[in-house]
């Protein structure tokens, strides 16, 4: 294989990573702005949906079917969790949110630990056949299909956020949320909404991946951790920022995996978070002003 | 005052006197342990109380403060008190360095910069094997020696510990009844008109931050030279959200919440120890922080003021608040 | 010219709050600043004390420009400020918000603190001293012990005003200081006003109330969408039809 060609390898890898860290961090950025929450229990809504997903297809479901119950069931207990520990919470200080926020992250992962255990579960991959050849790179079918359904996601959301009434009021929210409240929105659905959606979107990614990664009941942590890195460095209030920075940091990884062990690859995700934060909190897209 | 003089009077006394009465190698330890969590809770709890700020990553400047003593005191071959004093500055620079950008900023973006830097120093206590021995950890520290005082046995470390949180917990009283004590709580209050009574609130809170390193450090150098061996283990994410869990258990702002939330949950994590196995067999460590998180997002929940506010019940209020 | 605002302006989101505003506070007066509801009073207060950045203009105090200034360094150079939805620290003791608001009266530091250092006890001590004196100067030292938010809303407002003196400031901004009190309420802090500027303060009123305005005030200027439409002694802007037609005349109960 040729330079060029293994460039182009990488590119695919990068791609596919990112698209899945750009998933999650369009569900932080949006429940962010929404409800001033930094869910730091995120990534734990993508283990759980993974775990589910493979445990409905092990149980005789077809792969689509339990990829559908899967995702709306994790909706549902995003739904939940923001009725149990955020709606009763919402008018405490960012300070109480985000240690809630903790707490749930850890509460559910203890949980997948009760019901999988530490053993890592498997999906088969959505369709069989060999790698395509793509430019002298070989790309893996499932990356195709991951990379397709962060497209369709983004594209749904996009008609949502731009085209439907109630997408407009949520991004009435992130612009200002005193003013979506003088004009009638109600905060409290768009939260639940927030978490619902967060719980779906981190659900699919999960399950999509795992054919390529295998599922734990410990993977949504790191995943969390650097779904808020692609956001820090879109900026934390740009929902497109948030899915560029999805991208840069999963094409970032897979570049520098050559460079690193192996051991400290997650190392430079956290890097380049403390980074932004420290160098460039708003975002390396702030000067483009646009917000949403 | 005289209560409060009478109390403490107490307290010091029973501290003191505790020791005779344990018999047990193992309950020594629990204390000693309570008391280096201790110290590290109060640093946490002004920067949560007043600063109204949190950091989960204080496990790394706690493992910094270890790490510091067993480098320098055995590739370096400093003696041990200024290996010591080094473990107090090195976690400082480092929070001055993290806190100085971020908490001039109006959101939490200290917590998230906390949480990677807390993941990043675990890994790098793994990887960076010339250094800290990788995750087989640094073994023959010496024992800590003071003007020819050794700290060879259990029983001293438990006097030096508990000394040192007293220590602490004095200059911590100071401040609080202190001009940057009454400036911190008017931060909590309002920061807007704390900044145009001329308080800087970015700088205080600065601050607060690398005091509550420089104190995490502490510990930590202490806690190298009580155990002579350190691996990363302890210094992880988890240890981080105990600690915050600690300082919400006693309540924030409150003078005892400090040594009541170390107390409670070192406490209740012996008793899971003992009890999970019973229950799930084959059940590690890491079933212990499951109980822990709920407990922590349970009292967010329902009373974020914590248990230490139970202690508010003994005080006669000043008036009855009309608003 | 104790401070001196020159062609200030300030946009949100392409509205002006703010629009080519100029005016000079001299030593020792009561500056009014007048105008209906979302005039941009409130927020000149912002500009001025560094909450808010100005898009374009000049803010000069004591001979010193205050543009980037953190409000902290502002109120160091001698000017405060109070608010108009009451910023007081509620569950402090009365007396520990004017000791708070004399922060920049000591010098103890951090270290110092944590050391109960000699110095800093008598220095607490003089803060102490001189913040029951303003507490007595506006009749609150009976209630030094409450807590701020267990005052009535008046006493809140006058302790508030204490607070914004307790450092010692050559000038005070206040931001409707009567908005909420009865009329007994507000003859005390008319005649605690002037008490004020006979001792040699300066101050910035933004008020609706129109009989304390003038009462009070030496000069006043009225903003009207931002914009400076009159400036001019009481007697001057009573008398100024343009004033009358976007202001006063909407309102015929002056007060």
């Amino acid at each position: 294989m040729d330079l060029s060609s293994q460039l182009l390898q990488l590119l695919f890898s990068g791609l596919t990573l990112g698209s899945i860290y750009s998933l999650i961090a369009l569900a932080l950025v949006t429940t962010f702005n929404i409800t001033g929450v930094l869910n730091l229990a995120q990534g734990e809504f993508v283990a759980l949906g993974a775990l589910l997903a493979a445990s409905l297809y092990t149980a005789g479901l077809p792969l689509a079917a339990a990829f559908l119950v899967s995702v709306a069931l994790i909706a549902a207990l995003g739904a939940l969790v923001e009725r149990a520990a955020i709606y009763p919470a919402r008018e405490s200080s960012a300070l109480t949110l985000i240690i809630i926020t903790v707490g749930l992250s850890i509460s559910l992962r203890g949980l997948a630990l009760l019901l999988w255990g530490t053993d890592p579960v498997s999906l088969p991959a959505f369709s069989s056949g060999g790698p395509l050849l793509v430019g002298g790179a070989s790309v893996n079918l499932q990356t195709l299909w991951i990379l397709g359904m962060a497209a369709v996601t983004m594209a749904v959301l996009n008609i949502f956020f731009e085209l439907t009434y109630t997408g407009k009021a949520v991004r009435a929210c992130v612009i200002n949320r005193t003013a979506a409240l003088l004009v009638g929105i109600n905060p409290g659905a768009m939260s639940l909404m927030a978490f619902a959606g967060s719980g779906a979107i981190g659900a699919a990614a999960g399950i999509f991946i795992t054919p390529v990664t295998l599922a734990t009941y410990d993977m949504g942590f790191m995943l969390g951790v650097k779904g808020f890195v692609a956001a820090a460095i879109g900026g934390m209030h740009n929902i497109r920022g948030a899915v560029l920075g999805g991208f840069i940091l999963g094409i970032l990884e897979v570049y520098s995996a050559g460079l690193v062990s192996s051991g400290l690859k997650d190392a430079v995700a956290l890097v380049v978070l403390l980074a932004m934060l420290m160098l460039r909190p708003e975002g390396l897209l702030a000067a483009s002003g646009r917000k949403v | 005052m005289n209560k409060k003089i009478a109390l403490w009077g107490i307290l010091i006394l029973a501290f003191a006197l505790l020791p005779l009465f344990i018999k047990s190698n193992y309950l020594l330890g629990v204390l000693i342990v309570i008391g280096l969590y201790t110290i590290i809770v109060i640093g946490l709890g002004i920067l949560m109380g007043y600063a109204g700020q949190v950091s989960f990553g204080h496990a790394a400047f706690f493992g910094m403060g270890s790490y510091t003593v067993a480098v320098l005191t055995t590739a370096c071959h400093w003696p041990t008190i200024p290996a010591l004093i080094a473990s107090l500055i090195l976690p400082g620079l480092v929070a001055a360095i993290i806190g100085g950008p971020t908490l001039k900023l109006r959101e939490l973006y200290l917590a998230l910069a906390t949480l990677a830097f807390g993941i990043l120093v675990h890994i790098l206590f793994n990887e960076l094997k010339g250094i800290t021995g990788g995750p087989s950890g640094m073994t023959g520290i010496p024992y800590l020696s003071i003007g020819g005082l050794v700290f060879d046995r259990d029983i001293k470390f438990y006097y030096l510990v508990w000394v040192t949180v007293l220590l602490v917990s004095l200059a911590v009283h100071n401040l609080i009844h202190s001009r940057m004590g009454r400036a911190m709580r008017a931060i909590r209050e309002s920061e807007h008109a704390s900044e145009t009574s001329g308080i800087d609130t970015a700088g205080l809170k600065l601050q607060a931050f690398v005091f509550s390193a420089v104190l995490a450090g502490l510990a930590g150098g202490l806690y190298a030279f009580y155990v002579t061996f350190v691996s990363p283990s302890p210094f992880g994410f988890h240890t981080s959200v105990q600690f915050v869990l600690m300082a919400v258990v006693g309540g924030l702002g409150t003078f005892w919440g400090p040594l009541l939330g170390a107390g409670l949950v070192v406490a209740l994590g012996e008793v899971l120890r003992w009890a999970i196995p019973l229950v799930i067999p084959g059940a590690g460590g890491e079933y212990q922080i499951i109980f822990f998180g709920i407990i922590l997002m349970l009292i967010m929940v329902i009373k974020p003021e914590g248990l230490g506010a139970i202690t508010d019940l003994f005080k006669k209020p000043r008036v009855e608040e009309v608003q | 010219m104790l401070l001196e605002i020159n062609a200030l302006t300030k946009h949100f989101g392409g509205v002006a709050a703010v629009k080519d505003v100029s005016f000079n506070v001299r030593e020792g007066e009561i500056f009014a600043l007048i105008g209906p509801n979302g005039a941009g009073k409130t927020t000149v207060f912002n500009l001025i004390t560094g909450v808010l950045a100005p898009d374009t203009g000049t803010m000069v105090f004591m001979g010193r420009p205050l543009a980037g200034m953190k409000p902290h360094r502002i109120a160091a150079m001698g000017l405060t400020r109070t608010f108009q939805n009451l910023q007081l620290f509620g569950r402090m003791s009365v007396l520990e918000n004017v000791m708070a608001g004399a922060h920049l009266k000591g010098k103890t530091g951090f270290l110092k603190s944590l050391a109960r250092w000699p110095g800093s006890v008598a220095e607490n001590k003089m803060i102490e001293r001189d913040a029951l004196k303003l507490l007595k100067e506006v009749g609150l030292e009976d209630q030094a012990g409450l807590y701020a938010a267990a005052l009535p809303f008046g006493q809140q407002r006058l302790l508030e005003i204490a607070r914004s003196m307790a450092s010692n400031p050559r000038l005070v901004l206040l931001d409707e200081p009567a908005a909420g009190l009865n009329s007994a309420e507000t003859k005390i802090l008319a005649g605690y006003l002037k008490h004020l500027r006979e001792q040699g303060k300066s101050m910035v009123l933004v008020e609706h109330d129109m009989e304390t305005v003038m009462e009070v005030a030496d000069r006043i200027m009225v903003l009207n969408f931002g914009e400076s439409i009159g400036e001019g002694t009481p007697e001057v802007i009573q008398a100024d039809p343009k004033v009358i037609k976007a202001y006063l005349g909407e309102d015929d109960q002056v007060a």
